[in-house]
């Protein structure tokens, strides 16, 4: 919990200058959609990161409120033409109340660990169902969204705004995850994490802090649909609550490291940067998807504590040898 | 200070405290000892809320708080330590200490200046950067009772402190709780260790198999028939007498 260093401080503005010029730079869209793709896939790591890495409370349906939130904007926005503008704030509104409301349930009962992982996925499918099912969500067919680029549709013909819009997105969520690394809460749910039952006797009012986390995070899964919604313009039931996306939140975010301001962001460069990579470079179908998994299960198995650990690690081997 | 009256807590058809009455005076190092297995830790864990009591009530300063949340326990003042030690594994030594000091400040700094203080207090000041998880067993014993002192108790339970340190250990121990003593925090241990009960308890109660069976100084105690029976047992405190052996 050290403060930062003046090096690493270089390096947030230099990462920072080199994501704001990029854009204005390298002018080719399809750069900047891999881009665009990556920060968010940081965002939405960083919304799981909160509940999972720093509370330790591991979701396996953190799509849920990312589906809540891609679908409460997309409806004020298609059938009652309201603006996404306003839309993503309602969309917040609506995963912090689903964060608020499988939370309650969850934590009233005390379910943790993989009980709290199925509870999740169980929320997730349940409303992947009703989705499917009512009037109101277009149902399987889903929803079309119009393209009519505007700033107040958050819709735009460049693909530079989107991209500049993710990465608002993401430098809002890495300032959420700076802040927990050094405020009160932030140690709590650390506490939290690493034992219950002792943060519970120094004052910590467990359910709390888990109920405040799960709404942060539910508040940022909700932000991250409206994107979604806005860049791909459809969303449909498993789109919007199905898996793939809960997955990738936990994914980038464990092979980042967890519980870490940067894990999610790296784990994303990385695992999407491979991915693209290895598409690119290997014709023959599958092909790539195979190398992906290899170089997945290397990370997962030999750097337990993600990308972050191993150079967190490296880092402490240096210092400790000047120190000698 | 602490008024407990009547606890009685069973697991299944185990009465584990059976109507337990005892009363902890403010300023006082008082201890509570007993066999293994007799429900000292389960008396700890009712009365610091950890585990909600078939019956009896639990008064801390007046103020009724039988079934009360832990959380808020520790907010009114009194804090329990664990016997077996629950370190927040991957955090620093100073780190753990500060959660503890979150409970009085919210501030970061304060916090941290906090627990550098009772780091110093029970001689860690030297481990803080260490990770909880590379500490010895003296360590984790330290931490519990630093991260316990850095809630700023009025009243603090220590459950077993003691165990599985060295001679040497044992006295430092000793001292540091003899300092936090004097620095006005009542304490309520539970001990093996007989040499740091007899040297730092203004009163002793004991327990064997959920009922209380003798309280006083403890010296008396030490001489007590029922007790010299419940650790070495039935005859032990007559053949004691004959043989002309004295424990005080």
């Amino acid at each position: 919990m050290s403060s930062l260093q003046d090096s690493h401080k270089l390096l947030i503005v230099i990462g920072l200058a080199v994501a704001i010029a990029f854009p204005l730079v390298i002018n080719n869209n399809f750069y900047i959609d891999i881009l665009t793709l990556i920060l968010f896939s940081a965002f939405l790591g960083q919304s799981w990161n909160i509940l999972g890495g720093y509370a330790g409370q591991f979701s396996f349906g953190g799509v849920v409120f990312f589906g809540t939130g891609a679908y409460a904007s997309s409806i004020l926005m298609e059938t009652y033409s309201i603006d996404p503008w306003i839309g993503i704030f309602a969309a917040i509104f609506a995963g912090a109340i689903m964060g608020m409301l499988i939370g309650f349930i969850s934590f009233r009962y005390g379910l943790k660990g993989s009980y709290f992982a199925l509870i999740t996925l169980a929320f997730a499918e349940f409303f992947r169902v009703i989705a499917n099912s009512v009037e109101f969500t277009g149902g399987g067919a889903g929803i079309f969204i119009d393209h009519e680029p505007s700033l107040a549709r958050l819709q735009f013909q460049d693909p530079s705004g989107y991209y500049y819009l993710a990465l608002i997105m993401t430098v809002i969520s890495l300032l959420v995850a700076w802040w927990l690394k050094q405020s009160r809460f932030g140690a709590r749910l650390v506490a939290i994490r690493e034992n219950e039952d002792a943060a519970k006797a120094l004052g910590v009012n467990v359910f709390r802090c888990k109920m405040y986390a799960i709404i942060i995070s539910g508040a940022m899964g909700g932000a991250a649909g409206t994107f979604y919604a806005q860049k791909f313009l459809y969303l449909d039931p498993p789109i919007a609550f199905g898996v793939d996306i809960s997955v990738e939140m936990l994914l980038v975010t464990i092979v980042g490291g967890l519980g870490t301001v940067f894990g999610p962001l790296l784990g994303a460069f990385v695992l999407h940067g491979i991915s693209e990579l290895a598409r690119h470079f290997l014709e023959a179908p599958g092909l790539s998807l195979m190398v992906y998994g290899a170089i997945l299960v290397l990370i997962i198995g030999f750097l337990p504590n993600g990308l972050i650990g191993a150079f967190s690690r490296f880092g402490k081997k240096k210092k400790d040898n000047k120190d000698a | 200070m602490l008024k407990v009256t009547d606890l009685s807590k069973s697991f299944g058809g185990l009465k584990a405290v059976n109507q337990v009455s005892l009363n902890v005076r403010e300023g006082q190092i008082v201890s509570l000892i007993g066999p293994n297995g007799a429900g000292k830790t389960t008396m700890f864990a009712m009365v610091a809320g950890f585990i909600e009591p078939n019956s009896g009530t639990v008064m801390f300063d007046g103020n009724d708080i039988t079934g009360q949340q832990p959380h808020r326990i520790c907010d009114s003042g009194m804090v329990r330590t664990f016997q077996i030690t629950q370190p927040f594994a991957k955090l620093s030594t100073l780190e753990n200490i500060m959660v503890g000091a979150y409970c009085r400040t919210g501030n970061r700094r304060q916090a941290e200046a906090e627990a550098r203080i009772v780091a110093k207090q029970v001689g860690m000041e030297d481990l803080l950067n260490k990770d909880a998880d590379s500490l010895t067993v003296s360590g984790c014993k330290r931490l519990e009772l630093a991260r316990a002192l850095a809630t700023k108790p009025r009243l603090l339970l220590l459950d077993e402190v003691m165990a599985g340190l060295n001679p040497t250990e044992i006295d430092e121990t000793v001292e540091v709780i003899k300092g936090i003593r004097s620095s006005g925090v009542t304490i309520f241990l539970i001990e093996h260790v007989m040499k740091a009960v007899v040297n730092l308890s203004d009163y002793s109660y004991v327990l064997n198999d959920g009922v209380l069976i003798a309280q006083g100084t403890p010296t008396e105690i030490a001489n007590d028939k029922a007790v010299i029976e419940a650790y070495l047992g039935h005859g032990a405190a007559e053949l004691m007498q004959k043989r002309g052996i004295s424990n005080a």
